[in-house]
């Protein structure tokens, strides 16, 4: 900047200039402290990670992925059925979550104002605020305790209700950033409101949806409250949503606490990849929402 | 306030006022539209005559605490009649926005038939295609590229595209709300010059607050203007080389002459 065109002294300058070298130090201390925080806390995440890696990785092995649970004293063993377990009750969780999210988030999108529109808004906030424990005590009321018996279902349902609240606001809000201009290009064309929606709005929405459903997951996939009372975990090969079922994020929970190494060692294994997971979908969300972004400015 | 005496309209207002919640934007509008004919609606920033214009197809409806009062007769129908659905009204009027809005995820070809023309084989929706296209000038611009995305094209080939793409549906009249108002010179003189040639197949009613264009462009000119309370109000309207060089009302010349808006 201080090149020779502007070799002006500072004290020619009227009065009302003066001062730069003040702001300019100021600007220098806030730009300094923002950028310290801004490492505190990319250190912190990148210590837990490193942790986490530096402790798990030598669990990981192909054994660990593919194989249940040994008993105590069986060297071996592995959380294989956990990744099942965790695929098929989050998998369940997202079919039940995604049509009825979706469309009540179009529907809010559309109908948004009104009575009904907003107290649904408040009702999926409050939703979204409530802790997941108690989703899953609702669950184990609900789908547990009346039958007896723990099921990986009521685990779905619990899921389902922890996905709901962010797949309603994040579909609205990606199907309000479409612009009105393209609704009612649509509406012109003599399109039925919903046909308009589904044809040419929803499909200008869908990364910005996909975008929200991937962050849904993974959400849930770092969940375990409301598995302790739900899906309750499992020693053994569970595919049936109807019975109890291994859950990557509970067989973690259940071998930390539990005093032999070998399983504490199993424990950091599981939340490493736990983390992959949950890395390869933000990861995968980020880059949906960078081709919408490209997408619309084209 | 007077209309033109022309027993071809098409299509009418009588009484129209259009609101936005409490607030009159268009008061008491009465109007007839010749049929194979364009007619500009003038008038400064704010006087309602985009209003007037999305009250003849009925998207006005379509914001939020939007409502209108009196009739609007295509061919002596009330379009705002309790039997007349509105998807039907919009089908025989259609419409160009100000700003190109192609559709973003469809190709070239799916937006130019996304009116939906059922019950037609490939082959045929491919010719109403390429007439739509050829009818907006556009046919041998795209030819080549009718599977890719039309957000590719330039601005004066979107509005184009989305030209064609309302004519594709064959209405019967033509509502443009200032065509040209995002594109430059030259590709605003291609816009004029097909609003011309469309005009002998449909009937053309274009907003638009270029007088120049309005003289260029149209067979009947309307003015508009907002009174003191902010209510859009026609003032007068006649054939344009009438409007344009012996108008009636003093306001009209003052706008016309550039004294004020």
């Amino acid at each position: 900047m201080a090149s020779s065109v502007s070799a002006i002294a500072e004290r020619d300058l009227p009065a009302r200039y003066k001062g730069l070298g003040r702001r300019r130090f100021n600007s220098f201390l806030g730009t300094g402290l923002a950028l310290f925080c801004a490492l505190v806390a990319a250190a912190s995440l990148l210590a837990i990670l490193g942790y986490v890696v530096r402790q798990g990785v030598g669990a990981i092995n192909w054994e660990f992925l593919t194989d249940v649970p040994h008993p105590i004293g069986v060297p071996g063993g592995g959380v294989g059925n956990g990744i099942v377990g965790s695929l098929i009750i989050i998998g369940i969780a997202t079919l039940m979550a995604l049509p009825v999210g979706l469309l009540t988030g179009i529907y809010l999108a559309l109908f948004g104002r009104g009575v009904l529109p907003e107290s649904l808004r408040f009702l999926s906030d409050v939703l979204s605020g409530v802790p997941s424990i108690a989703i899953g005590l609702f669950a184990y009321a609900l789908l547990v305790a009346p039958f007896k018996h723990f099921s990986a279902f009521s685990a779905s349902f619990a899921f389902m209700m922890l996905m709901l609240p962010l797949l309603v606001r994040t579909s609205e809000q990606a199907i309000r950033t479409v612009p009105q201009t393209v609704r009612e290009g649509a509406l012109a064309l003599g399109m039925s409101n919903f046909r308009a929606t589904i044809q040419i709005v929803l499909p200008t929405a869908l990364p910005a949806i996909v975008t929200a459903l991937l962050l849904a997951i993974a959400r849930v996939t770092g969940e375990t409250a409301p598995l302790l009372f739900t899906a309750f975990g499992s020693q053994f090969w569970e595919t049936n949503p109807g019975n109890p079922m291994a859950e990557l994020s509970l067989q973690v929970f259940t071998y930390a606490i539990s005093p032999y190494p070998s399983w504490q060692a199993q424990a950091w294994g599981g939340a490493l990849l736990l983390i992959v997971a949950v890395f390869v979908l933000s990861l995968g969300a980020r880059l949906m929402l960078a081709r919408a972004m490209r997408g619309l400015s084209e | 306030m007077t209309a033109v005496a022309a027993p071809a309209e098409i299509l009418a207002t009588d009484d129209l006022s259009a609101y936005y919640g409490e607030h009159k934007a268009v008061g008491d509008v009465s109007i007839q539209f010749r049929r194979k004919a364009v007619t500009a609606l003038i008038g400064p920033s704010g006087c309602g005559k985009t209003t007037l214009l999305r009250c003849l197809n009925r998207i006005h409806e379509v914001l939020f605490d939007a409502r209108v009062t009196g009739r609007v007769l295509l061919d002596g129908h009330d379009i705002y009649a309790t039997d007349m659905d509105p998807m039907r009204v919009r089908r025989r009027i259609g419409m160009v926005f100000q700003r190109p809005n192609p559709f973003p995820t469809l190709s070239i070809l799916d937006n130019v038939l996304a009116c939906g023309r059922h019950g037609l084989t490939r082959e045929q929706k491919l010719q109403v295609a390429e007439r739509a296209l050829r009818a907006a000038a556009l046919w041998d611009e795209v030819k080549d590229k009718l599977k890719t995305s039309p957000l590719r094209l330039s601005g004066g080939q979107q509005q184009r595209l989305c030209i064609a793409r309302a004519i594709a549906a064959e209405p019967e009249v033509l509502l443009m709300d200032e065509p040209t108002a995002s594109l430059d010179p030259i590709a605003t003189a291609v816009i004029e010059e097909l609003m011309c040639s469309l005009a002998k197949e449909f009937t053309i009613v274009a907003v638009t607050h270029n007088m120049q264009q309005a003289a260029r462009v149209s067979d009947v000119t309307a003015f508009m203007l907002a009174d003191e309370t902010r209510i859009g109000r026609l003032i007068e309207v006649d054939d344009t080389s009438k409007l344009f060089t012996k108008p009636r009302d003093p306001r009209t010349e003052d706008y016309i002459t550039g004294r004020f808006g």
